[in-house]
């Protein structure tokens, strides 16, 4: 799936700091209702360029702040790797799906990337939040909003019993 | 007696950590190259695809294979006849790793303190192992080391009795665990025996050696080639979406230990595989 338009850039700082926001009631620095969260923190952009490398970092760091960020209106997620039962639960319950990048891939995929700025807690670098516009970015559907989990059915086919 | 100012290795390390993050070794590309042929998986096969193509554009377009890249390692290797001069080796190798992280528009991904978190701006300091050797030889590597793969890092002390079959089941416990966090396909670096830091630090180093490159003693060359068939069972492939190829190697790395223990330890990188070595030439220049 190639996928176009407007994602946020948050990482594991940015989501505790969301976090700590909603408990102190005073909502997110931005609006994430029906928006896309990217798991990602770039390498700085050489001159001349939008941004550095920029792939999906492990987004099992984000499980614990997840189902909440899904409670607030995001509708989707970028990243790599398996996500945790109360993760997938989520996605059930608010109609939200799970896509992944290629992981380790930031050279290619900083290529799709036309707009990059960041839009909130600048002080945290690579961590701060970036509104990206993307063009033509490859995802993988990895978890749908009925909890089919890519990550899981994918290695069972090539499983194989070992002695040990 | 040779002399190398420390001039000379701040340089040389901002060069290895730039060339380190756009360009990774033969020998890791070559074992990606034979995993895309021989991969069963369409989708596996797609995703070796896409990181062929990631190193090529990084390595044209100078940017780096991975966004993460990684808080630096180094080994030195200090022949205890050679003279550093003009200060200290360690301040010269982190402000080499400061130049370099600036100069190549690397990430700069070290806080300051583990708690409290507050970015070094400089992705100093580096974790430097320093080794003294008889000569007068001078051999400096750095690996930048993402953190995808080194939270994945699993440490067992195990018992004597445990044995072969032990070891086996722990280490493919830790590839099982990992899964497709630290982006397969991997290296697996395994220590065993030692202490508990000797056996890490064992894992680390075998991350060094060159992809496929079997251990001297037939005994473990064996094990491996084994641990590398059974990790590849697991079905994980690249990216962990299913396929033959979960990892790309297994090393081994072994010392002596106590009568009473069997330490494990396996430390894994992912496909991005980087390390640059620099070995002095005897000359003092510069
Ligand atoms: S595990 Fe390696 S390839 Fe994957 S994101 Fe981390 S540094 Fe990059």
């Amino acid at each position: 799936m190639l996928l176009s338009g407007v994602v946020y850039g948050a990482r594991d700082q940015a989501h505790r700091r969301f976090a700590e926001a909603l408990e102190r009631g005073e909502g997110l620095p931005l609006d994430l209702s029906g928006q896309v969260i990217y798991y990602v923190g770039p390498t700085p952009a050489p001159p001349g360029r939008v941004c550095g490398a920029a792939g999906p970092t492990t987004s099992g760091r984000m499980d614990v702040y997840t189902p909440l960020l899904l409670s607030c209106g995001v509708r989707a997620l970028i990243g790599k790797g398996n996500r945790s039962p109360e993760v997938v639960a989520a996605l059930k319950e608010f109609g939200a799906v799970y896509l992944a990048a290629p992981g380790g891939a930031g050279a290619l995929l900083s290529r799709c990337i036309k707009e990059m700025e960041v839009v909130a807690y600048p002080e945290l670098g690579p961590e701060a939040v970036y509104r990206i516009v993307v063009d033509n970015f490859p995802v993988i559907v990895a978890i749908d909003a009925e909890g089919n989990n890519l990550y899981e059915f994918g290695p069972s086919s090539y499983r194989k019993k070992n002695s040990a | 007696m040779g002399k190398i100012p420390v001039s000379l290795i701040e340089k040389k390390v901002a060069e290895l950590c730039v060339e380190a993050n756009f360009d990774l070794p033969p020998d890791v590309e070559e074992a990606l190259k034979r995993a895309l042929q021989e991969e069963e998986s369409p989708l596996g096969r797609e995703i070796l695809k896409d990181l062929w193509e990631n190193l090529r554009i990084a390595r044209e377009e100078r940017i780096p294979i991975c966004q993460d890249t990684g808080m630096v390692v180094v080994f030195v290797e200090l022949g205890q006849e050679v003279e550093i001069s003009g200060g200290s080796l360690t301040e010269a190798i982190n402000r080499g790793v400061a130049r370099g992280y600036q100069e190549g528009y690397l990430r700069k991904s070290v806080v300051s303190d583990p708690l409290r978190r507050v970015n070094t701006g400089d992705n100093t300091p580096a974790v430097i192992h320093y080794e003294v050797v008889p000569g007068n030889v001078f051999r400096i590597t750095v690996m930048p080391k993402g953190f995808g793969s080194e939270n994945c890092t699993a440490l067992g002390m195990l018992k004597p009795a445990d044995g072969v079959e032990g070891v086996k089941r722990f280490v493919i416990g830790a590839v099982d665990k990992a899964a497709a966090n630290p982006c397969p396909p991997v290296t697996v670096g395994v220590g065993i025996g030692g202490t508990a830091e000797k056996a890490l630090l064992l894992a680390k180093r075998a991350l060094l050696r060159p992809i496929g490159s079997l251990h001297s003693d037939p005994f473990l060359a064996q094990l491996e080639k084994d641990l590398k068939e059974e990790i590849n069972n697991l079905g994980y492939g690249p990216g962990g979406f299913g396929g033959r190829f979960t990892a790309l190697a297994v090393h081994i790395e072994t010392y002596p230990t106590h009568i009473a223990g069997l330490p494990v330890a396996v430390n894994i990188n992912c496909h991005a595989s980087r390390h640059k070595t620099w070995v002095w030439d005897g000359e003092s220049d510069e």
